[in-house]
């Protein structure tokens, strides 16, 4: 077994480890339209999704079933080869960039093949990703071109302009943590971040010596929400002006597919942002002496969480509701319990870090769309050309003095 | 057969059909998106040869950047479908015979040059190395590089600026 394990090993760790991960990503991907509707309804005083299972949890299986049984209505004089290829771009390009993320520091064991929690480590992770993020232009530039429609050319041509102009600072707002880390791998940048200062405060590179990337960070969040195409840099699908902007024409899974494409970028992004600023899969507290407590924070969390679904799930509206909610307060319990099992702590603790500020980012997305109005198109470029590039050449300059003279 | 060349003959294939669709497309868009499978399959064949920094730049500046201006520009202008036209008399005496000529003399140069290029093996350089290669012993034609394209730029601003704006 073992050998054939070594000579097949893309066969038996690589492609188990894809299938999952597009699993995993795939059902986030729709559970997040949910996340995402709760939260901006509840920051509007609105309930949101709540009629299609308990709390709308079964929301994004209804709307997915929705998507696949509609139409699908190809317009008339649409270039027709370019017209399907656009969605397919989209998805594709952003599922792949997942690939590269690291998720933890352990390599695990299978069949005797370590592997890392990643689907590669690569050395030009962090350039493979942008490749990735400069082709995804493609997918909104052409959709909007082969619909045959002024609103969609007018979305797509939009789009092309904003997502030139802030990749630009997107890139240059890393080149700091680069200087800082001195590699393009995501796993070694992570490492780098690695200690505390005074015992206590990490060393992430957001407020990390030689020169903490506070700046970096603001300018690379808000290019990515602008590169992602979300409020307040929508101005892609403004709906008051373009109707929907570049997926105006696009409808059925096609329609389905833009949507999957931007959640998809919206993660790849937040976990960009937490490996490159926020210390990736480590922890925010020391792992020795009085801090072993700590240890056991992802149980806690679980089991809080957990007995707190059941308490409200018996009490809740529908029988339905009253069946599901306390399954799956239960099943976060296990988990909880599991999590507190002798060796697991140690693994479960990189995971539950990264997958935790992830989420918080994912909320500061829907929390921004929540809150803040529309930029108009002409300040937004003067914003990105004007304020935050020259912002980020000077991050960049600043870092790299502050590099040479640390090292004196 | 082994990975390394069955990889090559898929990209170099994708290569030589993106640079043949790229004629004989008809729109520019598609001719367009033949160019940047051209390129993506370029980037390919440099990771191949372990090149992986050039790789990645050259889906960046090129399949990125450069071919995203394109689209961009060819959407902007609403360019049409080109008609297709018979081959001049110039052409079809002058022309053809010129480009066979030119096309085989390629070929023979090729042909001579693979056999001493097939034995330096293909080697990882690291972008610590390819920097460091660029930042000490070339800075000075990387920066005169970078210095001609600053003027290019300033000449197409000049050029494009107009004469009522000052």
């Amino acid at each position: 077994m073992n050998e054939f394990a070594a000579q097949h090993s893309i066969l038996i760790v690589v492609l188990p480890k894809v299938v999952v991960l597009l699993f995993v990503l795939l059902t986030a991907l729709a559970y997040l339209t949910w996340f995402e509707r709760k939260v901006v309804a509840h920051i509007q005083s609105r309930w949101g999704p709540y009629r299609v299972g308990p709390h709308g949890l079964l929301q994004p299986l209804a709307d997915g079933l929705k998507f696949l049984f509609k139409e699908d209505v190809t317009p008339a004089g649409a270039d027709k080869f370019t017209y399907f290829l656009a969605p397919f771009l989209s998805l594709s390009l952003a599922i792949t960039s997942i690939a590269v993320i690291p998720f933890g520091p352990k390599d695990f064991t299978v069949f005797g093949q370590s592997t890392p929690l990643a689907i590669t480590n690569l050395n030009i992770g962090l350039l493979i990703l942008f490749a990735i993020t400069s082709m995804g232009v493609y997918g909104v530039a052409l959709a909007g071109w082969s619909s045959n429609s002024k609103y969609s050319l007018l979305g797509g041509l939009r789009s092309s302009a904003q997502m030139i102009s802030y990749e630009l600072t997107l890139t240059m707002s890393v080149v700091g943590v680069i200087l800082m880390a001195g590699t393009f791998n995501l796993s070694d940048i992570v490492q780098a971040q690695q200690g505390f200062y005074l015992g206590f405060l990490p060393r992430w590179n957001l407020i990390g010596a030689p020169f903490p990337q506070v700046i970096g960070f603001f300018l690379f969040f808000t290019a990515a929400v602008a590169e992602t195409n979300r409020a307040p840099f929508d101005l892609v699908e403004a709906e008051q002006e373009l109707v929907g902007g570049f997926h105006t024409e696009y409808a059925s899974f096609k329609f389905a597919m833009f949507f999957m494409a931007e959640y998809s970028s919206m993660i790849t992004v937040s976990c960009l942002a937490t490996i490159l600023f926020f210390g990736g899969w480590l922890s925010p507290f020391p792992q020795t002496g009085i801090w072993t407590w700590t240890h056991y924070i992802p149980s806690a969390v679980f089991a809080i969480a957990g007995v707190a679904l059941i308490i409200h799930g018996v009490r809740y509206l529908t029988i339905l509701g009253r069946v599901v909610l306390p399954v799956l307060g239960l099943v976060l319990c296990a988990l909880a319990v599991l999590f507190a099992m002798p060796g697991v702590p140690d693994f479960v603790q990189g995971p539950f870090w990264f997958l935790l500020k992830i989420a918080i980012f994912i909320f500061v997305y829907v929390w921004l769309r929540g809150t803040l109005p529309r930029f108009r198109y002409d300040r937004l470029m003067t914003f990105g050309w004007k304020v935050l590039l020259p912002l980020s050449i000077l991050n960049v300059v600043i870092t790299s003095l502050a590099i040479v003279l640390a090292q004196k | 057969m082994t990975p390394q060349i069955a990889v090559f003959l898929v990209l170099a294939a994708m290569a030589v059909a993106g640079a043949v669709n790229l004629i004989l497309q008809r729109h520019p868009i598609h001719s367009a998106l033949s160019l940047i499978v051209v390129m993506v399959a370029l980037a390919g064949l440099y990771l191949l040869q372990g090149a992986e920094f050039i790789a990645a730049v050259q889906i960046i500046v090129y399949g990125g950047a450069i071919m995203v201006l394109f689209v961009f520009v060819i959407m902007l202008l609403n360019a049409g479908e080109e008609e297709r036209t018979n081959l001049s008399r110039m052409a079809r005496y002058v022309g053809v015979p010129l480009g066979v000529v030119f096309l085989l003399e390629v070929a023979y140069w090729i042909g001579r040059a693979t056999s001493h290029m097939a034995q330096s093996s293909p080697q990882a350089v690291s972008t610590r190395e390819l920097s460091t290669l660029l930042f000490r012993e070339y800075v000075f034609p990387f920066e005169l590089t970078s210095f001609l394209i600053l003027i290019a730029i300033l000449g197409a601003l000049v050029l494009a600026r107009r004469e009522d704006s000052d």
